[in-house]
């Protein structure tokens, strides 16, 4: 019997329509211009592995962590001057277990992207999760984080989350 | 010597020690070495699952070159190593849930014992003072406590439950045999031998309702003397406590330490180690990517003794920095190791 649904009628939003960014060979495209990091940047980060995760936490839900707000683009706060970059994530329901895995997942995608200068802070969005207190710790303990990324099965499960999607 | 009355110290970088391949961890400093005769020897750990140990050219020289790495000992990271005090022999800590001890042999390092028995990750090992007894700590909330036995035998002589959380370090007092263990639960226990009974116990837990952190303690280190102890902390301070120094050697069981003062605002992030100098000067290295010196200051107030920076090095390393260690001589010679991958030796001159 396949186990029943954490929340079987999430919300889902319409995805934020955002302006092209320009790309080398773009007519306004310039390449001497500093190589900001900006909350767009990080979004575009993350959201290539949000769309894929929902695989993982949401079987049956079509929708990408974005459509269920479990990340916007306005819950990232970024400060390239500092190499700073917060990201605030909304687990689907109060008691979603997954919450330490996207977790983890977020923070593992942001180490193997961004320069080694940043330092990053993942938080559960205040009041959306029972233990928030316990999992804010738990994802920014580097030395579990560390720990965590040595045991197989997890590596295993983060990758998965973390390998794009070709469909 | 008085610190205060010197004027611009700085903290000048002398040597960049690179070759491990992931983020260093742990540094120790071997207390045999480093005198006008015997060149300084620094052993370091990390994420690339080796110890690597670096000896200084010559007793006069302020160049350190790798002499071994030892690449065989564990499977998993090596989160932190100790000297025995005669220098003969290095334990180390690692995420494969062992401790190994490696003894020097010519120029090489060999594995005499393998101590298991914690259910995971191994997080901290310490010697007492007469290195008679080994305490290693885990992510499994316990410590246990070693005795060393002829024959390169360790056999576990009492397991240490009362830490809720994964314990983060463990270290030994520098002249009792009192064990201060400090945790993800935010707190730092102290444990010693019940006469009677002949097991250890815990004598005093350090909390919040003792003007302790509140978030999770890193790492401690105490002074000279024993009369002193730092603790540093997630939540961004610096605690100094203290303790009736004979009542603790005669094994009074009223000798608590006591909240003497703490010192935030200096840090910006987690500060996950901290180190006492013979003189006095205590560094901390922490995930804003600075070392920062304190002193105790000579204005007393009523409350005890305060403490002011000395000097804060900004950008010390490019990443985190997760062990400072003073070199046990009275020279300033510090070395920091850093998520960077480096280990850099430092030291504390005028800026004159």
């Amino acid at each position: 019997m396949a186990p029943a649904l954490i929340n079987a009628n999430p919300v889902v939003y319409e995805k934020k329509e955002r302006p092209a960014r320009s790309r080398p060979g773009d007519a306004d495209f310039n390449e001497y211009a500093a190589d900001i990091i900006d909350q767009l940047e990080i979004f575009d980060i993350l959201s290539t592995f949000l769309h894929h995760i929902r695989d993982i936490k949401d079987p049956e839900h079509p929708y990408s962590l974005e459509e269920l707000k479990v990340i916007t683009e306005d819950a990232i706060e970024v400060d390239d001057k500092r190499s700073y970059v917060r990201v605030t994530f909304t687990p689907t329901v109060e008691h979603c277990s997954m919450a330490t895995v996207i977790g983890l997942c977020l923070r593992v995608k942001l180490m193997r992207s961004l320069p080694s200068r940043f330092k990053v802070d993942i938080k559960v969005a205040p009041g959306t999760h029972a233990t928030e207190d316990a999992v804010n710790k738990q994802l920014n303990d580097k030395e579990r984080v560390a720990a965590a990324l040595e045991n197989p099965n997890l590596v295993d499960m983060v990758d998965e989350c973390l390998t794009p999607s070709y469909e | 010597m008085n610190l205060l009355q010197e004027e611009g110290l700085q903290l000048r970088e002398v040597q960049r020690l690179e070759g491990h391949t992931d983020r260093v961890w742990g540094l120790a400093w071997n207390p045999a070495t480093g005198t006008a005769a015997i060149p300084a020897m620094l052993a370091s750990c990390g994420g690339d699952k080796t110890v690597r140990i670096w000896q200084q050219r010559s007793p006069s020289s302020t160049s350190f070159d790798c002499k071994a790495v030892l690449e065989e000992t564990h499977t998993r990271t090596v989160r932190s190593c100790a000297w025995e005090p005669s220098g003969k022999k290095l334990a180390t800590a690692s995420f494969d849930a062992t401790t190994a001890i490696l003894e020097q042999n010519g120029n090489d390092f060999d594995c005499v014992s393998t101590l298991e028995g914690h259910e995971n990750e191994v997080k901290s090992v310490s010697w007492n003072a007469s290195g008679s007894l080994l305490a290693t700590c885990s992510r499994d909330k316990c410590v246990w406590i070693w005795e060393v036995l002829p024959g390169d035998e360790y056999d576990c002589v009492s397991v240490l439950q009362g830490h809720t959380q994964d314990v983060k370090m463990v270290q030994w007092h520098p002249t009792v045999d009192v064990l201060f263990s400090c945790s993800y639960d935010n707190t730092i226990k102290v444990w010693a031998e019940d006469g009677d009974s002949d097991d250890w116990r815990c004598v005093q837990t350090l909390g919040e309702s003792n003007n302790g952190h509140t978030s999770t303690v890193w790492a401690l280190a105490f002074n000279k003397t024993g009369d002193k102890m730092a603790t540093c902390s997630d939540d961004l301070t610096i605690k100094i406590w203290g303790v009736d120094i004979a009542s603790l050697q005669s094994g009074d069981d009223n000798a608590s330490w006591r909240h003497l003062c703490t010192l935030s605002g200096y840090h910006d992030r987690t500060i996950f180690s901290v180190d006492w100098s013979r003189e006095g000067i205590i560094a901390t290295g922490a995930a804003d990517d600075a070392i920062c010196l304190f002193i105790e200051s000579e204005d007393h107030s009523v409350d005890g003794p305060s403490y002011k920076l000395l000097c804060k090095k900004e950008k010390a390393h490019d990443m985190d920095i997760n062990s400072v260690r003073w070199s046990p001589m009275e020279n300033r010679v510090l070395a920091s190791a850093s998520d960077d991958g480096t280990i850099k030796i430092w030291k504390l001159d005028s800026t004159h």
